[in-house]
């Protein structure tokens, strides 16, 4: 009923400006359930407001999960509201009592979503996901499963599923993570890597890692010291005159 | 010494190659040494140790041991006359004024006096001489007054010298000395050569008969071996030439070449995977400035030491300057022009001192040049005033056809530019092989083993020349072939001095990104940079091995570049290209290492996307920049028949960037066509560098689908057809190929044992140690430990010494004391006695 733009603006102050001091809180719940349920960013925002909801006035949403679940898609790295998003989500996904299946078809998910993550997205999201592996043993079968068939010809886990039940993410492998070694950035790499040895027993704090953006990360690369720098040893010939050079076949220097 | 007042100290076994240093010991020696020290010091110090007044030796350099005594007398009598200068009574108000009898001072009456006198046996007795007689009468003729006032002069001049004075005389000597030294030394060198000139004449033949006259040795009962024969015998052995090593062939060239390749591939490969092995950390092998590119690299490469020591090490300098001398010559060879007269003045002028040495490879080439030995500064001088000349009088010029001759041809010697501006005036108006001699000169003149500045102003030609690069690439119409050219000698210098290049490319890069982060602050989004921003980040990988897990330079580009395909806004066609042309460098990037770029694949989506009508789209998602529905929709969209059809591959001119507003609309098509051509082909690239990754297919399932579901194919020409076709098979030529993961198995923790532990000892009597550090470690520990135990010895020793003399001290006091007290009772006795006698004969 709002426009969006207002919408966003009274879902960013509304769990700590207005429903502290509001009598009847829960007169809010269809506000925010139909919020909820418009999807993209403002979805993401009327997030927070329903938490306190639910986890002070005793507000019971069906399928809060499988809606949670619904709102993960490709964009969820790249929006303004990451950082709130994911403290929301680790906050849900804390709890010890969720059934393994639902936990897996998270971890599956957001480690799919995150092939086409940022870098500094995805430093967040590796320690993220460790994490949710130490609260739930159970999921670790995500990434070791010695006793399981030698090879397979798709991955079992099926992205489309809006049902997390039927996802079938505990039968598939976090392959995504693997592929995730390889990335260019030599952090996220380190970080993708510690998921090949069995996890320490501590939880990692993700708080800080929550806002970092873009520029703190390459701040911090351009600070890095250097002992030495290694030099390229092929012999320059000219600006496109490396070996098999990609520009050669597709610019020109006019 | 004594027999009885040694020590020896008995070794219960001999061991071989060991040395002992306290087998014997002089107790006795060392005692009273360490007592007479005593003595010398705490003695003194104790018996001091109330009194507050101190001595001080003011006498001027008494214990400075750096003036010479001579020196130190001049100084002192310098420093006394200084004193004495001034008024000596200040109750003497006129005491500059003479007292004069007849107009001579009396002072100088007195001496004269004393003169006379000391003489006065010399002359004949009983007659006055005329100055006596003079001095003290006044004398009377003019003529006796002549000799005195001379003599006057003399005194004058005796006149102790100031202190200016003196240290002036001194200058002047030791500058005359030094002249001395340098023209004997250049005799000796004559001489020298001479000899050597003579002797080759003679060594011919001496080579020759020697062995001769050895015959005739032996035949004639060997003569005592003549003191100038052993001479000349020496010297004909001392000029033999050493066998040299052998020259190596083309084969073992090509195999030592690719040796060296071999090796650095293997280091790049460790780098790549991030193993950090401090251990084998190398620099990589230098190129040096005059490197002809040809791959041959000498063995053992002394440049490099040199450019980091500089004059640290001077005997492998002089080789280098050997080298250089050597190059030089090789040079004016080959041009040919000077006559023999020049190269004995080179030999001259190598041979004189070291300072001319420096400057020695100038110095030749102006001699070549025919332009005079000027100095480099005059020169550069000279090229400006040309310039403008240029600009401004071209008729004069053309007048003297000679002149414009010299001045088309460059000069031969350049200083390092001291700001941009000055290299940019240096370049400007050249072309471009000129541009390339004039750097090449300018690393060569200024080569860092020549000078020990010259490291520093080659580092900060670094940063001019990529500045210039990027104004070059920023001009409406980016000089892109000159940048080109102008790479080589970048990456020369970056050979040189890779800190500061590294150093000066990451500020750039930071710079830049700052920008950009400024702007997305500001107004909420950005856009891509100009062309100059794309040339260094294609730059940074002509210079550095992009294939590094961390590189200093290489990563923060990698993260400048993901920040600019998913931060800047993609509205314009040109925008496409530059994003297409970041998209080429991470794929030059990672080319080797194989690494994944999401941002890649992303972007490469979103072009896809945009090069479609407006639709839903459906099965796959962009993300940012782009969006599904938006401004930026059917950016690449071309609905024009005809020009589809005219449309032929072509590689897009990247001056397109600045100047697409000129172009025609078919034109424009033609680009938009070819820009996903490109796409194609980069799609195809990333399909063949990613299918190693485990998750392959799920990284690349949007682009299957808008490649497979959304693409209008058939409307496209046959030539872009054949490119989609390419880039789909490749895609889906890939096995799915899933294995589940298993985790790398932990190493077990091995139990504590009680087993001793064993240490396999090398070498007898030596500690056995880990590390370096560890060992030094030690052996300070150690160090100080003895010295603690010493000087808690001294300690103890000064105590019992001064416990020692206080006793005596008291000792002394006490029998001084008895010694008394027995006299007075003695006196007392003898008086007693006395009294009692005198009762007595009472």
């Amino acid at each position: 009923q709002l426009p969006p733009g207002l919408y966003k603006k009274v879902l960013v102050i509304l769990h700590d400006s207005i429903l502290p001091y509001m009598n009847e809180p829960t007169l809010m719940m269809d506000f925010l359930t139909v919020a909820y349920g418009i999807g993209g960013a403002i979805s993401l925002l009327a997030l927070n407001g329903l938490f306190i909801l639910i986890h002070q006035h005793n507000l019971e949403y069906p399928d809060f999960y499988k809606k949670l679940y619904s709102l993960l898609d490709p964009s969820i790295y790249h929006v303004k509201y990451r950082a709130r998003f994911f403290h929301l989500t680790d906050l849900f996904l804390s709890s010890s009592h969720l059934p393994a299946y639902l936990v897996a078809a998270f971890i599956k998910r957001l480690a799919r979503l995150a092939l086409t993550a940022p870098p500094e997205a995805l430093l967040m999201i590796l320690p993220f996901i460790c994490n949710l592996f130490r609260r739930h043993p159970a999921c670790r079968v995500l990434l070791h499963r010695p006793a399981g068939p030698a090879d397979m010809s798709e991955d079992p886990y099926v992205m489309e599923e809006e049902e997390p039940s039927e996802s079938r993410a505990l039968q598939s492998s976090l392959w995504e993570i693997r592929s995730l070694q390889n990335h260019y950035h030599p952090d996220v790499a380190k970080a993708a890597a510690v998921l090949n040895q069995s996890l320490s027993e501590m939880e990692d704090d993700i708080s800080g890692l929550l806002e970092l953006s873009a520029a703190e990360l390459f701040d911090r690369e351009v600070k890095k010291k250097a002992v030495d720098v290694p030099l390229e040893f092929e012999q320059v010939r000219g600006l496109f005159g490396k070996k098999n050079d990609i520009f050669a076949e597709h610019f020109s220097l006019d | 010494s004594n027999p009885f007042e040694v020590k020896v100290n008995r070794q219960k076994f001999d061991i071989l190659g060991r040395k002992t240093k306290n087998d014997v010991g002089l107790p006795g020696v060392s005692r009273s040494k360490a007592i007479k020290k005593r003595n010398q010091t705490l003695l003194k110090e104790y018996k001091e140790r109330e009194k507050t007044n101190v001595f001080k030796d003011k006498r001027f350099g008494e214990y400075n041991t750096k003036i010479t005594p001579e020196e130190k007398m001049i100084r002192r009598f310098t420093l006394e006359r200084q004193q004495n200068y001034g008024k000596k009574n200040i109750y003497n108000l006129n005491e500059d004024e003479e007292l004069t009898h007849y107009g001579q001072s009396l002072a100088e009456i007195e001496k004269l006096n004393d003169i006379v006198d000391s003489d006065s046996d010399t002359e004949e007795r009983g007659a006055l001489s005329a100055e006596l007689t003079a001095a003290h009468f006044g004398g009377g003729g003019g003529l006796l007054r002549k000799k005195v006032s001379s003599e006057q002069q003399d005194e004058e001049e005796e006149k102790p010298k100031s202190r200016k004075e003196l240290i002036e005389e001194m200058i002047a000597k030791s500058k005359q000395e030094k002249q001395e030294r340098q023209t004997r030394r250049e005799s000796a060198l004559e001489l020298t050569e001479k000899l050597d000139k003579d002797w080759k004449e003679i060594q011919t033949l001496i080579a020759r008969k020697t062995p001769k006259s050895e015959r005739k040795d032996k035949e004639v009962e060997k003569p005592k071996p003549d003191e100038y024969d052993m001479i000349v015998r020496e010297l004909g052995f001392e000029m033999k030439a050493k066998p040299s090593e052998r020259l190596k062939t083309e084969e073992e060239l090509a195999k030592e070449e690719q040796a060296r390749l071999q090796k650095l591939e293997a280091d790049r490969l460790r780098r790549m995977r991030g193993i950090d092995e401090e251990a084998n950390k190398k620099r990589p092998s230098h190129m040096s400035a005059d490197d002809l590119a040809d791959g041959f690299i000498l063995d053992k490469d002394d440049r490099r030491l040199l450019s980091y020591k500089d004059g640290k090490i001077n005997i492998e300098n002089e080789e280098e300057k050997g080298e250089e001398g050597e190059e030089e010559e090789e040079e004016e060879g080959e041009e040919g022009e000077e006559g023999d007269h020049e190269n004995e003045e080179e030999s001259q002028e190598e041979s004189t001192s070291e300072d001319e040495e420096d400057d020695a490879a100038d110095g030749h080439s102006d001699l070549e040049s025919d332009l005079e030995s000027e100095g480099e500064a005059a020169e550069n001088k000279e090229e400006e005033k040309d310039k403008t000349n240029e600009n401004e009088s071209q008729n004069v010029e053309k007048l003297d056809p000679k002149r414009e001759a010299a001045k088309s041809e460059l000069p031969y010697t350049f200083g390092v530019p001291e700001s941009y501006e000055t290299f940019k005036s240096l370049l400007a108006g050249r072309t471009i092989e000129q541009q390339l001699i004039i750097l090449e000169r300018i690393q060569k003149c200024n080569h860092p083993s020549l000078a020990v500045g010259n490291k520093a102003k080659l580092e900060k030609l670094f940063g001019f020349l990529l500045e210039y690069i990027g104004e070059l690439a920023t001009l409406d119409l980016p000089e892109l072939r000159t940048i080109d050219k102008l790479v080589l000698p970048l990456y020369n210098l970056c050979q040189m001095f890779p800190e500061a290049a590294s150093d000066s490319i990451r500020f750039i890069l930071r710079d830049a990104a700052h920008d950009l982060e400024e702007v997305i602050e500001v107004k909420g989004h950005a856009t891509l940079p100009g062309l100059d921003t794309l040339i260094y980040l294609k730059i940074v990988s002509l210079l550095f091995p992009t294939s590094d897990f961390w590189h200093p330079v290489v990563t923060p580009a990698f993260m400048y570049m993901s920040q600019l395909l998913t931060k800047c806004r993609i509205t314009t066609l040109q925008d496409v290209i530059k994003g297409l042309f970041i998209c080429c460098l991470f794929l030059e990037y990672v080319s080797l290492s194989r690494r994944f770029v999401p941002e890649l694949i992303n972007f490469l989506l979103g072009v896809l996307h945009i090069s479609l009508p407006k639709s839903q789209a459906q099965g796959y998602t962009v993300v940012h920049p782009f969006t599904p529905l938006g401004k930026n929709l059917e950016l690449l969209l071309v609905c024009d028949k005809e020009d589809l059809k005219s449309w032929e591959k072509q590689n897009v001119p990247l001056s397109i960037v600045t100047r697409l507003k000129e172009a025609s609309r078919t034109e424009i098509n033609h680009t938009r066509l070819s820009c996903l051509a490109l796409c194609f082909d980069l799609i195809k690239k990333c399909a063949a560098l990613y299918e190693s990754l485990p998750s392959f297919h799920e990284i690349m399932h949007p682009v299957r689908i808008l490649l497979t579901k959304h693409m209008p194919v058939n409307e496209y020409p046959e030539k872009m057809q054949e490119w989609y076709h390419s880039a789909l098979k490749e895609l889906e030529s890939k096995v799915k190929h899933y294995t589940p993961l298993v985790c790398e198995k932990k190493k077990p923790v091995p139990l504590k044992q009680y087993t001793p532990k064993i240490v396999k000892v090398l070498e007898f009597g030596r500690k056995q140690a880990g590390s370096k550090k560890e060992q030094e470690r030690k052996q300070l520990i150690q160090r100080h430990k003895r010295e603690l135990k010493g000087a808690i010895r001294e300690i103890r020793k000064d105590n019992q010494y001064l416990a020692r003399m206080q006793l005596s001290e008291i000792m002394e006091r006490d029998a001084a004391r008895k010694r008394k007290v027995k006299e007075l009772l003695g006196s007392l006795a003898t008086q007693e006695g006395e009294w009692k006698a005198m009762k007595r004969k009472k």
